[in-house]
């Protein structure tokens, strides 16, 4: 029996795959604009702002209209709660890009502080932890899932690394003090990048196990 | 108070809780199958419909809710003339189906019943094979070409999701159908005569969950082809199926929309009460 649901629920993550393009695009961008020095695209991720903002409001409204004219339950239930955090995420995301890029502007106005290496890898890490993830939501990996969540430690070690390192600078120098917090700012952006993903593939367990594993609840027992 | 006495002090103090015609909703007469416009309905002296006007878009589905007793029912009977025969039943204002008055003098019953087919809550397949049930409506109109008759069996079986189910045993008796495949049956009868409305009046609430998930996914199909109005007191039902929902209560139409805002963010206080479960 052909189930007009089905065909709802397929339209909907296509609109949250394509949304998730988009902010991927944005993290590269973002990053691009530091390590080449190109405004123009750090201006590019602004525009697509927009687009994503509107995906967002979009894919909530479609999820709050499934939830009152279909009454999902079990597996659809979990599907749609966790599409309506995951869509939250994304948008998150894109505001993390978003910020990068502003940070961008300033950073760009100046000479550079230092090669840019720890930074480029950690965008690296978080890009494809967020790719990941969304590979995860779409084969029903969860074992995937699970090796996403794993690789968030990795990530907040380059951050603290990167503080450290910084600290240093200005430490010796303190005319490098403004270049080397927003410097500090992008790290922590992309740290908040890779907990996003993290979310991600908790929402995806959710949905493949039933089981719930954000704050490490299922290691208490 | 009970929370019903609370509800008809609100629509005594608030009487504009009522029903949206094609103008205010902006549809041209192309986009209108069915106009109700100022319809009373009387029983006796009891006054069961008060003052319901609304359009009904073709090949879309309108579903009618509220409690038992808000004339739902009886609304739906008014599209086919099915309260002709009640004694003291008494008809204001008017019912239109592509602009013509379906109360008009120079209105044709049969026709007319032939054009808005109906499908009641208990299906009720006649005590005759499948083949002659979907047949019988053919054969009172007269046609008597047996090819043409097979073809349209067919067809009907098939518009009703039917056909590979009983394609092989087109001579045995209707009544050994499951429930579910006799209402789909009914559905089959009332496709072949060719009508261009449905009615369905709480078409699966003596159906199991299943059978009521092939009817609504059926619904889903025949609205390409065909208006339908269904009435149910099944909420959700009406949130599954219907592109269009109307609130009744107490005879009048409180509110009358897109389905996506009835049940998402509804105008009217009273029809959030109802489809939050709070009252009904």
């Amino acid at each position: 029996m052909e189930i007009h649901f089905d065909e709802e629920l397929k339209v909907l993550k296509e609109k949250l795959l394509r949304m998730a393009d988009g902010v991927q695009e944005m993290i590269g961008l973002a990053v691009q604009s530091l390590v080449k020095r190109e405004k123009a695209l750090a201006e590019k991720v602004l525009e697509l702002e927009r687009g994503i903002n509107l995906s967002e409001v979009e894919i909530e409204d479609e999820i709050l209209r499934l939830l009152a004219r279909r009454q999902p339950a079990a597996r659809d239930l979990r599907l749609l709660t966790a599409i309506l955090k995951i869509n939250n995420d994304l948008e998150r995301v894109a505001d993390q890009a978003c910020n990068i890029a502003e940070t961008a502007f300033y950073l760009l106005k100046e000479p550079p502080l230092k090669p840019l290496i720890d930074i480029p890898n950690m965008a690296h890490l978080a890009q494809k932890m967020i790719s990941d993830s969304i590979v995860a939501f779409v084969n029903h990996d969860a074992a995937l899932a699970k090796n996403v969540c794993e690789r968030d430690d990795a990530v907040d070690q380059l951050n603290a690394q990167i503080f450290r390192e910084l600290l240093t600078y200005m430490m010796e120098n303190p005319s490098s003090i403004t270049r080397a917090v927003d410097l500090i700012l992008v790290s922590r952006n992309l740290e908040r990048i890779a907990d996003h993903a993290t979310n991600i593939a908790e929402e995806v367990i959710f949905i493949e196990e039933g089981k719930n594993i954000k704050h490490h609840l299922l290691d208490e027992g | 108070m009970p929370i019903e006495e609370v509800m008809e002090r609100q629509l005594e103090i608030n009487p504009q809780a009522v029903s949206k015609t094609g103008e205010s909703q902006g549809l041209t007469q192309e986009e209108i199958k069915i106009s109700v416009k100022n319809l009373h309905f009387y029983y006796g002296k009891h006054k069961a419909l008060e003052n319901i006007s609304m359009d009904l878009r073709p090949k879309k589905v309108t579903a009618l809710i509220g409690p038992s007793g808000c004339g739902k029912s009886t609304f739906l009977r008014l599209f086919n003339r099915m309260n002709d025969l009640i004694p003291h039943a008494r008809i204001e204002g008017a019912i239109r189906i592509d602009g013509k008055d379906i109360y008009g003098k120079d209105t044709d019953v049969v026709e007319l019943r032939r054009k808005v087919g109906m499908v009641f809550q208990k299906s009720t397949p006649f005590t005759k094979s499948i083949f002659d049930n979907v047949a019988y409506g053919l054969k009172i109109l007269g046609l008597r070409d047996k090819e043409i008759i097979h073809q349209i069996v067919e067809k009907s079986l098939r518009g009703a999701a039917l056909w590979d189910e009983v394609k092989d045993n087109l001579s045995k008796s209707a009544l050994q159908l499951s429930g579910g495949q006799q209402q789909r049956l009914c559905i089959a009868r009332a496709l072949a005569v060719g009508p261009e409305v449905l009615l369905m009046d709480e078409p699966c609430s003596a159906l199991d969950p299943t059978a009521t998930a092939r009817i609504e996914e059926l619904i889903f199909e025949l609205k390409k082809q065909y208006t339908i109005v269904i009435v149910t007191h099944n909420m959700q039902q009406a949130a599954r199926v219907s592109d269009e929902t109307g609130f009744l209560f107490l005879g009048k139409l409180i509110e009358f929309g897109n389905t996506d805002k009835i049940f998402t963010k509804p105008d009217n206080p009273m029809t959030e009460s109802y489809v939050t479960g709070r009252f009904g």
